[in-house]
């Protein structure tokens, strides 16, 4: 049997301490928990950085590595800094150093790293180890060059590899959610159907049960499931809480693909233990013929201005889908002639907020605000563009009156000056799967002791 | 006509990944379930998302009373056009879809 402790979803998110010592005191083998994900958007793959504040970052994680020494096994963290590129994992290897020497302990310290040479990778997509995955963008060798950042999503083997080095504590790049709490079940024999299942029911904490912001969760592994634990109080697991989490955030809620294989859980059965606990059996792992890790990718789509005003005058709250449009046509005119750009050069929108910001023109609903905000958006090549356009929005937004013959409106903005840079704005334009011939090929594993 | 909202007990949009976005469907009984089951379907979902029906994917989960469909992202996480980068909103549009019954 193997017993992993996740004290949540991920680091970051803050995890209650009375149920970390409870896990601690039910002697688990390993502490394991996620630090990414591509949730919050391309930003933090493209820049190569966290979303939390190190001050966070640093107080949690200060807590687990306290945890791990008080329970003497190995403390795991997987796709480090939010995006798990390279500069994230430095970020926390010397976070985690700080934090060591703070504390006084030596430390075998094994750092999993995830980021691609875009160069490199290019020249595997041309020798055909790249492909799609569903709704994937096109892809041709220059879009990978123009990655700021691309990681590959490391599976249960690169963990094991870094476990195996007899580390107490585990700095991993981008890893799949699920890997790292799968590794060590799977090192140990356990059944690997169980294993992966329930380390997509463990990776976000207690979400799969009530009291989801608790956090920790204990899960067991076996040669025929695994039993789920939450360990907060007031913390429930159901087989209903539990099954209902395969369908979180996942496309298929019955087969999810990682490296080397896919779960299948179609024919998985829940059942109750107590009043917390929930037992899954017969979920399936299907191994593939080729290896491959999926890739994620961000790079640079341009440049973005915003400018805001309210319009609370009830005329225009009324017109303003008619006023925004004439705004926008009249603006698009004056960048092309005084700046020379053609229409793909650039965009501007206005986004209607209190009016139709959040579905734009699927929204079925109208109703009467007292009060619209109006987001204007501009989007270029460069800096310098998004500058120029935004201060030709300006005085639109400023005075644009609905009709000529009336007197000059004023808009109200909230700050001087009204543009606010945003710089460089990203995307993901990688949806693919890079196949392997020996699974450690697109990662590096080093080994520091420190103390 | 009902709403979609009026039957389930909740609908939840989420991100699936930056490209998919998966919408879940908490019917809450037997009978609502049985209702959505057969009165909604792919095209509503694709009309909806102004899609194709043959982008939407359609998973039935008796067990929990739940509907799931996923369908391509109305635009990719974080593209300008995207206009919610956690895809949690889009439940409310889903919600208003009406039901003839």
């Amino acid at each position: 049997m193997t017993r992993v402790l996740v004290p949540s979803g991920a680091l970051g998110l803050n995890y209650d301490q009375t149920a970390l010592e409870r896990g601690l005191a039910a002697k688990p083998d390993i502490i394991v928990i996620d630090g990414g994900s591509t949730d919050s958007g391309p930003a933090y793959l493209g820049q190569g950085v966290s979303k939390y504040a190190r001050a966070s970052i640093k107080t949690e994680w200060a807590g687990l590595m306290e945890a791990r020494a008080k329970a003497g096994v190995p403390l795991v963290i997987g796709t480090a800094g939010t995006c798990g590129t390279d500069s994230a994992v430095d970020w926390m290897t010397e976070i985690t150093k700080e934090i060591a020497a703070e504390q006084g302990r030596p430390l075998r310290l094994a750092v999993l790293k995830s980021s691609q040479n875009p160069k490199a990778l290019a020249t595997r997509f041309a020798a055909g180890k790249v492909d799609p995955l569903p709704n994937a963008p096109d892809l041709d060798a220059d879009t990978i060059e123009s990655c700021t950042n691309i990681v590959a999503l490391a599976g249960a083997e690169q963990i094991r590899a870094a476990l195996e080095t007899g580390a107490d504590i585990v700095i991993a790049g981008r890893t799949t959610d699920t890997a790292i709490i799968a590794a060590l079940p799977l090192m140990q024999g356990c059944d690997a159907g169980g294993a992966w299942h329930g380390a997509k029911i463990g990776e976000c904490g207690a979400l799969c049960a009530t009291n989801p912001q608790s956090g920790v969760v204990l899960l067991d592994f076996d040669d025929a499931g695994f039993i789920v634990t939450p360990l907060a109080d007031g913390s429930k697991a159901s087989p209903h809480t539990v099954s209902a989490h395969m369908l979180y955030e996942n496309s298929d809620p019955f087969i999810l693909y990682e490296p080397g294989g896919h779960l299948d859980t179609r024919q998985a059965r829940y059942e109750a233990i107590d009043e917390t606990s929930v037992r899954v059996t017969g979920s399936q792992w299907v191994p593939s013929e080729r290896y491959t890790v999926k890739l994620e990718g961000a790079r640079i789509a341009g440049f973005q201005v915003i400018v805001m005003c309210l319009l609370r005058d009830p005329r225009y709250v009324e017109n303003a889908q008619i006023w925004a449009d004439d705004i926008k046509s009249k603006c698009d005119a004056k960048v092309r002639d005084r700046l020379g750009l053609r229409d793909d050069d650039f965009t501007i929108e206005l986004r209607l907020i209190g009016h139709s910001a959040s579905f734009g023109p699927l929204e079925t609903e109208r109703s009467d605000p007292i009060e619209i905000g109006v987001l204007g958006i501009v989007t270029a090549q460069t800096e310098d563009l998004t500058g120029e356009i935004g201060k030709m929005l300006n005085p639109y937004l400023l005075h644009h009156p609905l009709t000529q013959e009336e007197e000059q409106p004023t808009f109200a903005f909230l700050f001087s000056p009204p543009e606010l840079k945003r710089g460089a704005v990203f995307e993901f334009v990688l949806n693919h799967t890079l196949a392997l011939d020996d699974p450690m090929s697109a990662f590096r594993l080093e080994v520091q002791d420190i103390g | 006509m009902v709403k979609l909202n009026e039957i389930a007990e909740k609908v939840r949009t989420k991100n699936a990944g930056p490209f998919w976005l998966t919408i879940d469907i908490f019917c809450g009984s037997e009978t609502s379930f049985d209702i959505v089951r057969t009165h909604l379907s792919p095209k509503d979902i694709a009309a909806c998302f102004d899609t194709h029906t043959n982008q939407v994917k359609v998973f039935e989960m008796p067990d929990l009373h739940v509907v799931k469909y996923s369908l391509p992202r109305p635009a990719i996480q974080g593209t300008p056009e995207d206009r919610d980068m956690h895809g949690a909103s889009w439940a409310v549009l889903v919600g208003l879809i009406e039901i003839r019954t």
